[in-house]
């Protein structure tokens, strides 16, 4: 790419969507993470508009699967492509930080992280004026975050955070948002609000993919899950997905399976070791 | 109302007027790229790359038989060279970022040593570069930093959206399909191209503070970003001025006096930031 070039694309205008190709779609997919291979053998499709929660262990290769899908880590083997081309090209893509890896003494208000997913549509040397403005208000009502937009971004609690990112990605008009364990070190309530707003996103036709710990969760809050063990171990309605064999090949020892009269408890202690939030 | 005589009495001199302004330009320029050098974690890069500079200096005093043009040159060009070497040592990722710059630190300041230590008079012009030396600034040094100070300034502006999402968060950078690599190639020879016309203000050895203070203490003070920038400039032109209000009146170093100036505001900014924070928590 020419220098010129290079300094255009700062102005990005978006892959071309083609008609009838899959969403999202991983054939063969391999990749390496720090000269380990994270993920093998790839092959699934996402569906235009679906909420899949992407399940495994710890080092299962979600991020770097997420990473993948996002065109921001190629894979040294197979390909991934978005609506029929490399990834690389779509701006319509979001992926959410954790909230540990964000910066929160950052010198930005809530809008400003808003109107940060406005940038490669605002194009290069344009300021936002009112118009944009509106879009991000706009974008924080829809995560009821109106009344914080000017506030400083670490006086917003854990659930305000992922709300704020979310209106991120509605402002970047992303039609693919992933999310890397958004639930993690938010209480019950915040839970909930962070999936009533994926029930609007759902509305919306944005498609949704969450990474996340708590098995269960998954299962009652999702239609399709993604089981992940650097292999594509499951994929589809959770009571397909989640079996004994397919835990077992996922977990391998750490999983438990108690017998109680109830039926069978899953007992997954891989979990969070390393995160204090979530701590028992 | 006249102004107090402690005041005018220094402007008489041409030195000091062109000090002045030489400090208060240099003073800008270097918190508005300091903001970025704070906010990216990047202050160690910030000390050692004018270290770094230093065989380019030599080299075009060598050259240049003690002329300012070569010696100009050989710092611009040591500056980003380095600045982009150390950019592609540590994308490489088999070196922690911190090692690579330390390397390349102590290995060019040691190869700038080696140069200067062969010209027999060394001891005095090592200072004048470790220390700098405001006061000696010429009318055409000050259009130089005029020149290289706007371009500078111009271009953290026009790219100031895209800095500001590199800087806060990489991947929404690269989801948003912004240059990563050429933007951050920029950022450093913007770092390189301040350091060498803020060579003559501080010299190499003070030349963090004036990236780094400004702008941590605006950074103590503000909630937004062109709040912080601008917050971080009013700083360092302040220091500038009393600086060399400070040096004249003292007779010290005006490099020194400068970087007193910034610190003593920065404890200010501190001591503020912390009563403040004592008195939320009270009430």
């Amino acid at each position: 790419m020419s220098l010129l070039e290079r300094f255009r694309s700062l102005a990005h205008p978006g892959a071309e969507h083609v008609e009838d190709a899959p969403f999202v779609r991983l054939r063969g997919v391999r990749a390496n993470y720090n000269g380990v291979v994270a993920l093998e053998d790839i092959d699934f499709e996402l569906h235009g508009g679906e909420q899949v929660a992407v399940v495994g262990p710890n080092g299962a290769g979600k991020s770097t699967l997420f990473k993948v899908i996002a065109g921001i880590h190629p894979p040294s083997r197979g390909t991934a492509q978005m609506r029929g081309s490399d990834p690389r090209g779509h701006i319509c893509i979001a992926y959410l930080p954790q909230r540990n890896e964000v910066d929160w003494r950052f010198p930005v208000t809530v809008q400003d992280v808003v109107m940060m997913g406005r940038v490669s549509k605002l194009g290069l040397f344009r300021r936002p004026k009112a118009k944009e403005w509106a879009i991000v208000r706009e974008c924080l009502a829809l995560v009821n975050l109106g009344d914080l937009a000017g506030r400083q971004i670490s006086e917003l609690s854990g659930g305000q955070q992922q709300r704020m990112f979310i209106a991120q990605a509605l402002a970047q008009e992303a039609e693919l948002l992933m999310m890397d364990e958004p639930l993690n070190g938010l209480d019950a309530p915040s839970q909930d609000e962070v999936f009533k707003i994926l029930e609007t996103l759902k509305q919306r036709g944005v498609t949704v993919l969450v990474a996340m710990h708590d098995l269960g969760l998954a299962a009652r809050r999702f239609d399709r899950v993604l089981l992940l063990n650097r292999r594509l171990v499951g994929f589809g309605r959770p009571p397909d997905v989640f079996t004994e064999d397919h835990l077992r090949a996922a977990y391998g020892g750490h999983l438990q399976m108690v017998e109680t009269p109830e039926g069978t408890l899953v007992l997954n202690d891989t979990c969070c070791d390393d995160d204090p939030a979530h701590a028992h | 109302m006249p102004m107090p005589a402690w005041l005018l009495d220094p402007l008489a001199y041409t030195f000091m007027q062109r000090g002045l302004l030489a400090a208060v330009l240099v003073g800008i320029v270097c918190a508005l790229v300091g903001t970025f050098v704070v906010l990216r974690g990047m202050a160690f890069l910030g000390d050692a790359l004018p270290h770094a500079i230093l065989p380019g200096v030599a080299a075009g005093y060598l050259l240049g038989g003690g002329a300012r043009g070569p010696v100009l040159w050989g710092s611009l060009v040591a500056a980003v060279f380095t600045a982009l070497g150390i950019g592609a040592l540590t994308r490489g990722a088999r070196i922690k970022e911190d090692s690579a710059i330390g390397i390349f630190f102590a290995g060019m300041f040691a190869l700038g040593i080696a140069l200067i230590s062969s010209i027999r008079s060394y001891a005095v012009d090592l200072t004048h570069f470790l220390f700098g030396n405001v006061l000696g600034v010429t009318a055409s040094d000050l259009w130089l930093i005029g020149g290289l100070g706007a371009l500078v300034t111009l271009t953290l502006l026009a790219f100031y959206k895209e800095f500001m999402v590199l800087s806060f968060d990489t991947r929404l950078a690269a989801t948003l399909r912004l240059p990563t690599n050429l933007l951050e190639n920029m950022l450093l020879v913007l770092i390189a191209l301040t350091i060498v016309i803020a060579l003559q203000t501080v010299g190499i050895a003070l030349m963090v503070a004036m990236l780094v203070t400004p702008a941590a203490t605006a950074s103590l003070l503000t909630h937004r970003l062109h709040w912080m920038m601008t917050v971080a400039a009013g700083v360092a032109a302040f220091s500038g001025v009393a600086g060399l209000y400070l040096s004249f009146y003292a007779s010290i170093a005006s490099g020194a006096a400068i970087v007193l100036v910034c610190t003593a505001c920065f404890l200010l900014a501190w001591a503020f930031q912390a009563g403040r924070a004592r008195r939320q928590a009270a009430g």
